[in-house]
């Protein structure tokens, strides 16, 4: 040890013992700490509080403005047996499975479209994307109208062209409820899927199409062991997303028809609102929104694990 | 202008009389005695977005006119009204915000212990003004104290065209319901039907769908909050909804509030429910229909009187509050005359008092047409009837059990028996 400071004393060009500070900012380890902290506190603070908090709500009885005490999974039990509840359930999947079918038919559909030459492409993409960026309120909006018992567009043309008598009652009845708010879903939805599978698209090699085209594929066989392959992980995280938001609509049925016609079109989310501010039973709310999760984590689990089995096993 | 009750205030005491000369004029004087505002006492006030433009022109003049004589500022606050209940809720809740909120129906109810006993400003007020209305005592008090003070109802009548009623062979709008029913079948087969939402329209669809039920006899609860509501009554009620509906203009089961408006406006409706704005907004865009468009009050049911139910709104103060004293000083002067005859004149009768003395507001007679509005607080009955305010009442109206009880009769969706089961089954949920 003497000997060394005795170096070092003699010659200054001797690196001296690094400090702790210094050690610990060279250590990769704890720089990587460092790093993500502001990001999971971001995460603690705006995600786990808020989620933790919902499922904790969810089982006590608090009631907006009073108090409210643990009761265990009672506000569970009461949901099993409420009529409402369970055809909200029944509605969110209905919701969810049909528009997310067709929002991932449609969308990839026109995604292979827009991969081709075609003229203004630039702008067409553009337009394309315009759905998804307006408001869902103002779109919402938008289809409110065009739904209306008395004023709809639609009913009003086809009323002209003598193909139909009396006008549609789109929102009043309940299955043209529901396929009405689903169809508004869908053209919300399309272009997001659209846009991001077109992406996925033009990041395929054209030299495996060249060699495709070599041993004689036809264009379905291209789109089958070609295309589709190729495209299968961002299906699943474009898939996830898109199940993500339709499950959690909100908007699009409470400017539409607050979850009626007697219940008809209530979603889980539109049901939890209603009951927990309105209603004032904010566990009983909590508790709608809480059930959500775990049908959610299933329906990403399934999307996620189900179309990347394929790129793990080529690995 | 009643003499008396100035002579009733000047009795309180000499005190009166000085402060009445000392007194700002046009702050009444026995008021500002009572509750001298604090030092330095400042409000927040929440209330509603104005539904017709007056309203809040008018609320604001007269705020300012209570800074001016106080010299307390009032920091006014605009809320859409389905917007306050939540927000007033969580004021309750975590004893902090507007010193003032203009709550709905019976948001009082569910919280009130976090409010000011106002029993004091509204033994004055009544004294003064000839009494409170009997429906806004219910709203207002809760075992004889007043917990809120109840402003005024944004009343509903029913809206008719007068030239197709006379048409379809009735010269005065039906005072019962067989009339009303006749009423309805012939406008229907004049072409020009009646129309009433049956969607979830927080306003226009509770209104008239309890209004009907309740004059049958049917109600929600009896008086010890137990669920009435299957009952023979509400099963007559529904038999006769079915009728009724018939003759409705097609796709009011998705109606909202803001559609019947519309349809009506339109041509397309000839009777429907509503506040005066319809007649308002007619008269404003110089709409041809106007001179044509007449209101009356809801025809009265089997029952004999009239059970209407319209949307009321309460001035809470809350106990979190740092100067209650300023607070209900404000809340007697907006109630005072002139100031709540100009407001309620500004709003062209949007607004109907719960002070008995505001029947003489020379509003309701400058148009015929207005005055059916008067007296819709004198018709109505209290949320949650024939039971009390509360959690149940309040979670029962947000969860649309009478007015969907009322859809599933009128769609034909479920036999007026079922449907009475539904609501039953729905409402044990609540009131246990």
């Amino acid at each position: 040890m003497s000997a060394r400071e005795a170096a070092a004393r003699v010659r200054p060009d001797v690196i001296p013992e690094p400090s702790l500070v210094a050690r610990l900012l060279n250590s990769r380890n704890f720089l990587g700490f460092i790093f993500m902290l502001p990001l999971a506190i971001l995460l603690l603070v705006f995600l786990t509080y808020p989620l933790g908090l919902g499922v904790w709500l969810a089982m006590t009885n608090q009631r907006i403005g009073g108090e409210g005490f643990f009761i265990g999974l009672a506000n569970f039990e009461f949901l099993v047996r409420d009529d409402v509840f369970r055809l909200s359930v029944f509605n969110t999947v209905l919701y969810t499975v049909i528009a997310s079918v067709f929002k991932f038919g449609l969308g990839l559909w026109l995604a292979l479209v827009l991969n081709e030459r075609v003229p203004f492409k630039a702008l067409i993409r553009a337009v394309v994307l315009l759905p998804w960026i307006i408001p869902t309120v103002l779109s919402a909006i938008a289809f409110w109208w065009i739904y209306d018992s008395q004023f709809s567009i639609i009913s009003w043309s086809l009323v002209k062209l003598g193909l139909i008598d009396e006008y549609i009652d789109f929102l009043g009845r309940p299955n043209w409820a529901r396929a009405s708010v689903i169809i508004a879903n869908i053209w919300r939805g399309i272009p997001f899927v659209a846009i991001s599978l077109l992406a996925g698209l033009q990041t395929i090699s054209p030299t495996l199409y060249e060699a495709a085209v070599l041993d004689g594929a036809s264009p379905w066989q291209k789109f089958r062991y070609v295309t589709f392959p190729q495209l299968t992980p961002i299906i699943a995280v474009v898939m996830t997303f898109s199940v993500i938001f339709t499950f959690t609509d909100f908007q699009l049925i409470y400017v539409l028809t607050r979850g009626g016609p007697v219940n008809s079109t209530h979603l889980m989310a539109t049901l939890a609102f209603q009951r927990a501010i309105p209603g004032g039973s904010l566990g009983e709310g909590a508790a709608i929104a809480s059930a959500m999760i775990p049908i959610l984590a299933a329906a990403i689990l399934i999307s996620f694990f189900g179309l990347q089995k394929r790129k793990w096993q080529s690995e | 202008m009643s003499g008396f009750t100035r002579r009733d205030v000047f009795r309180l005491g000499a005190a009166g009389v000085v402060a009445g000369t000392v007194g700002a004029p046009g702050l009444a004087s026995a008021q500002e005695q009572k509750w001298a505002p604090e030092k330095g006492a400042k409000l927040r006030v929440l209330r509603w977005t104005k539904f017709v433009p007056g309203d809040q022109t008018g609320f604001e003049e007269n705020t300012k006119k209570f800074t001016e004589a106080t010299g307390v500022p009032v920091e006014l606050e605009y809320q859409s009204w389905e917007d306050i209940r939540p927000k007033a809720a969580v004021a309750a809740n975590v004893g902090s915000g507007p010193d003032i909120i203009f709550g709905w129906y019976d948001d009082a109810h569910q919280y009130p212990d976090k409010l000011v006993d106002v029993t004091d400003v509204a033994d004055y007020l009544g004294k003064k003004y000839e009494g409170w209305v009997p429906a806004a005592k219910a709203y207002g008090t809760r075992k004889n104290r007043w917990i809120c003070l109840p402003f005024g109802a944004s009343g509903q009548c029913l809206a008719y065209r007068k030239s197709y009623l006379e048409q379809a062979g009735f010269k005065e709008f039906p005072k019962n319901f067989d009339d009303y029913l006749k009423m309805a079948q012939a406008l229907k087969k004049a072409n020009h039907p009646i129309g009433f939402a049956l969607g979830h329209a927080v306003g226009d669809g509770s209104g008239w769908t309890h209004q009907l039920i309740w004059s049958f006899g049917g109600k929600m609860v009896d008086e010890n909050n137990k669920v009435a509501i299957n009952s023979p009554e509400t099963i007559k009620a529904l038999e006769y909804v079915k009728e009724l509906a018939a003759n409705f203009v097609p796709g009011t089961a998705s109606w909202l509030d803001p559609h019947n408006n519309k349809a009506f406006l339109s041509d397309l409706v000839s009777v429907t429910n509503n506040g005066i704005s319809i007649w308002v907004a007619a008269k404003n865009d110089k709409n041809p229909m106007t001179d044509d468009i007449f209101h009356a009050p809801y025809p009265v049911g089997p029952i004999g009187k009239p059970t209407e139910l319209h949307l009321l709104t309460s001035a809470m103060i809350f106990k979190y509050s740092k100067y209650p004293k300023a607070a209900k000083a404000y809340m007697a002067f907006m109630f005072e005359d002139p100031q709540y005859t100009k407001w309620q004149a500004a709003s062209i009768g949007y607004f109907t008092h719960t002070l008995n003395y505001y029947d003489k507001n020379p509003i309701w007679t400058s148009d015929p047409k207005i005055t059916p509005y008067r007296d819709t607080m004198k018709r109505m009955l209290p949320n949650g009837y024939a039971g009390t305010m509360g959690y149940a009442s309040a979670a029962v109206m947000a969860d649309y059990i009478l007015l969907d009880m009322v859809a599933e009769a009128a769609l034909g969706s479920a036999s007026p028996k079922d449907a009475a089961a539904n609501a039953e089954r729905k409402a044990r949920r609540y009131y246990g």
